[in-house]
């Protein structure tokens, strides 16, 4: 723990309110308008993860936005084990900004940031030895105010005890808070036989297992969009429609023309239309008369950008991996298959747009609120464009509405649109940046679109060759994320690390370039290497005459975790059962963010063509599966948002711009076509894993395996609709 | 005119055509009815108007005279209680931004329907979008939010 311990009185941002349905109230962090519960507590500070509060309340700060991946309950049932709480005591509020204090552990600490589905493992030690250290601290200040030894004081359910005496650990907060914190090293943590909260099903005494459940079923829990301090203007910012256009001149006269609109300014990527309320700002966003400077714009659309990536597979790109003979072996006895699979750019679309409200005082501070997965990146690029120091940047970190991605962008792109306003009508009102629906989806930084091209060779009902070539735009070149000159192998991660053991393997990639800007999308790299090592499997088990079960037994043999959900999986799918008629099953298996998933599919090809998928069976080993609810919550989300990928959703590029602008034209999953889930965790003693991605990638395979194992054909391009 | 806003009567005197939406939001600090998509494809903006669930982001303020609204702050009745406590066990949310109009479609649902059938159950909420996909959840805690009210 850090030495840092004292004892303050609350502001505005610490204090934590009651938000109540039942016995478990959980304050979500910054919401000065709900409840007052306890606004007069004394917080006591036990390093930078723990307050106890002087009502009895132990709030765990979090470095990781919740946004719906469940963390604001991972990481507090973390602590709450660790310091002995009673579950009904725990509060959770975001961390500030500020590194390396709450840096990511899984991005070398230099960073704050949520992703990757690092959050529970980089923060399993750290959190551990927070609670353990608050935990100790608490049982010295019970000796000396019992007057006993300290091992002879009990740490139970929120109270210390010993000789007949008892205290809450609030009644000892303050005085626990000005000990020395303990040596990390020298804490024992709790053997896994004595957990009380972890890997339990809902921990006892709680109405809900979900720490953010009552917030928001209420309307209570306060996203940024939700922060209207007062006088606030809102802005909506017109975009070039083709990626990498230029305003060349704007005639804004009817924009201003409009009831409301009180600016309108010209920044770096489009024009500002600033004005009191969302509806103004909209009218006179719609009344700009712009004329763009396409000359550096992309003018392809995306069949011909298609047509490029085939070229570039027709010369070797940069080798990923070269085992065996590599390429070489795909000449040789038995039959060669290759198969070209076509991914599309896909928008994460999380259901709260960007948004975020910045309170700027020139030359002296900023403060944001928003629902941002790399508030570090954020905090630097909004310094840089106002001219502040990083430290005068202050941000309020509020619960988001989904991300999958977006909310974690290297150039900090909303924060810098934002900063740029503010700078422009010089701070004059807090500012509301918000962005449609239509701008959501059409501003980019989207799942990369990709190209795979697989070859294998089978001999004697053996894999003897596999070939990997892809060509997709980097994600990470360019960005501080990547040393200048490294090669981006997030890029087909997943794909040229295959485990499958086959004696001659080879992966190359090539990165292609187009202003079109692409970002990490739930699951990254997965989303297009699981599907086409996955579906091509099956197509070459095929070809071998193996039943796709028992050949990925074969090849996974060395791989325990591996076949371990494997096997799961298909033992509960019921794998090999007949089934009625019309339906047919498909398994996928992969490994992302060091998780294990295997999902068995069922889907019913229907006389007109027309598919459904019924049922999924879902096995996982993440490790030790802190809260089993959240994890089984995960893998069913995951496979929806996969599920919804693969059967419908893609963004087109015509002439450089975005063919898709809303839901209504980019189709997301309904509640309609969801399949029945049932997942199951393998028991396990290793550290967590992350479950926020790996449920993703494998659907999609899975269902392409069911297919082809109805109609014998290949799915070669997502989405792949809703007809065989 | 006035419009009235879970039992609440208030002045609304906005220009004709601006959305229910944003009068709860920005003049009324109801925050809990969401924006999602701003032309009623996604239902994160649902809220009850006489009953029947609508769609404050394409709604004039201005339309809504004598008519009573109901937003997730509002929330009361067998039905609503029933839907936030079969929410709560079976922790549906995850982001939670689309949850109150599905809590509010599911609730106007099982006012005119309390047993729902599988498909009914599908037919009533597949207009809401959640991109976490708790669908699984919201199909299983409707089915529950019924048995509860059947109690």
């Amino acid at each position: 723990m850090a030495a840092d311990t004292f004892t303050f009185a609350p502001s505005r941002r610490l204090v934590l309110q009651v938000i109540g349905l039942g016995a478990a109230g959980f304050a979500v962090g910054c919401a000065p308008t709900i409840g007052s519960a306890d606004a007069a507590a004394t917080q006591s500070v036990f390093g930078p993860f723990v307050r106890i509060g002087s009502d009895n309340t132990v709030t765990v700060l979090l470095k990781h936005i919740e946004f719906g991946q469940g963390v604001s309950t991972g990481l507090t049932t973390i602590v709450a084990e660790e310091i002995d709480a009673d579950w009904s005591q725990m509060r959770f509020d975001h961390a500030p900004a500020e590194v390396p204090t709450y840096g990511n552990g899984a991005f070398g600490g230099a960073v704050q940031g949520t992703g990757g589905s690092t959050a529970i493992w980089n923060s399993w030690d750290q959190l551990r030895r927070a609670g353990a250290g608050a935990r100790e601290m608490l049982r010295q200040a019970a000796a000396a105010k019992f007057k006993v030894d300290p091992a002879e004081v009990l740490m139970v359910n929120g109270r210390a005890e010993a000789g007949g005496k008892s205290a809450t650990y609030g009644d000892l907060a303050a005085e626990a808070a000005k000990l020395a914190p303990p040596d990390p090293a020298s804490l024992t943590l709790k053997d896994a036989s004595a957990f009380r909260f972890i890997g339990k099903e809902k921990a006892p005494d709680l109405v809900s297992g979900r720490a953010d459940t009552p917030s928001k079923i209420n309307g209570a829990a306060q996203y940024a969009m939700d922060y209207h301090p007062e006088g606030t203007l809102t802005a909506l910012l017109a975009r070039s429609p083709k990626f990498g256009g230029k305003v060349a001149s704007v005639d804004d006269a009817a924009a201003k023309a409009i009831a409301g609109v009180t600016d309108v300014v010209t920044i770096s990527n489009g024009v500002a239309v600033v004005a009191t309320n969302y509806w103004s700002a909209k009218k006179g966003r719609d009344a700009l008369k712009i004329t763009w400077d396409d000359s550096a714009a992309e003018k392809r659309s995306s069949p011909a950008m298609m047509a490029d990536y085939r070229k570039l597979l027709a010369t070797p790109g940069h080798e990923a991996r070269k085992q065996g003979a590599g390429a070489a072996a795909l000449k040789g006895a038995g039959k060669v298959i290759t198969a070209d699979f076509e991914f599309p750019y896909l928008a994460h679309a999380p259901m709260e747009p960007m948004n975020c409200v910045l309170e700027y005082k020139p030359g002296e501070s900023l403060l944001i609120h928003s629902g941002s997965q790399m508030p570090t990146v954020d905090q630097a690029v909004a310094a840089g464009i106002l001219g502040l120091d990083p430290k005068q940047v202050t941000i309020v970190t509020h619960v988001a509405g989904g991300s999958f991605g977006r909310k974690a962008t290297p150039d900090a792109d909303l924060i810098a649109e934002a900063a740029q306003i503010t700078k422009a009508i010089n701070g004059k009102a807090p500012l509301r940046l918000m962005w449609s629906r239509e701008d959501d989806l059409r501003t980019g930084k989207y799942r990369p679109m990709a190209l795979h091209r697989m070859s294998g060779r089978v001999n004697n009902g053996a894999i003897e060759a596999w070939k990997d070539s892809t060509a997709i735009q980097s994600i990470m070149e360019g960005t501080a994320f990547l040393p200048p000159g490294q090669p981006d192998l997030s890029s087909i991660e997943g794909g040229y690390d295959m485990e499958y053991e086959v004696p001659n393997i080879f992966a190359d990639v090539h990165w292609p370039k187009s202003p079109v800007s692409v970002l990490w999308w739930r699951s990254v790299g997965h989303t297009h290497t699981a599907f086409a090592k996955e579906h091509f499997f099956d197509q070459l088990a095929k070809e071998a005459g193996k039943d796709p079960l028992e050949l990925r037994r074969t090849l996974l043999a060395k791989e325990p975790r591996l076949l371990g959900v494997l096997n799961l999986a298909a033992e509960k799918a019921g794998w090999g059962t007949p089934l009625a008629a019309g339906r047919s099953r498909g398994i996928a298996v992969h490994k992302s963010f060091n998780s294990y998933v295997a999902q068995v599919a069922e889907v019913t090809v229907k006389p007109d063509g027309s598919f459904s998928v019924d049922r999924v069976v879902c096995a996982v080993d993440c490790g030790i599966a802190i809260n089993p609810d959240i994890v089984r919550s995960q893998m069913e989300g995951g496979i929806g948002y996969g599920l919804s990928a693969a059967l419908g959703e893609a963004i087109t590029i015509k002439d450089g711009a975005p063919e898709q602008s809303n839901f209504y034209d980019y189709q997301v999953l309904r509640l309609a076509q969801m399949p029945k889930v049932e997942v199951f965790i393998v028991p396990s003693a290793e550290a967590p894993t992350g479950v926020g991605e790996p449920g993703v990638p494998v659907i999609g395979p899975a269902v392409a395996n069911a297919l082809f194992a109805a109609t014998g054909k290949p799915i070669h391009k997502l989405p792949m609709g809703t007809m065989v | 005119m006035k419009l009235s806003v879970n039992g609440k009567e208030i002045d609304f005197t906005g220009e004709e055509d601006r959305p229910l939406l944003w009068v709860l939001r920005e003049d009324m600090k109801l925050t809990g009815t969401k924006f999602g998509c701003g032309v009623a494809a996604c239902g994160a903006c649902t809220v009850l108007v006489d009953g029947e669930p609508t769609r404050a982001c394409i709604t004039p303020a201005a339309s809504l005279e004598g008519k009573k609204i109901t937003t997730i702050e509002g929330l009361d009745g067998a039905a609503g209680k029933a839907v936030q406590q079969a929410w709560t066990e079976l922790d549906v949310v995850q982001c939670g931004w689309c949850q109150s109009g599905q809590i509010l479609t599911a609730t106007a649902l099982l006012t005119k329907t309390p047993k729902p059938s599988e498909q009914q159950i599908t037919d009533g909420m597949t207009g809401n979008i959640c991109r976490c996909a708790t669908y699984h959840r919201i199909r299983g805690a409707v089915a529950r939010a019924a048995d509860i009210m059947e109690a």
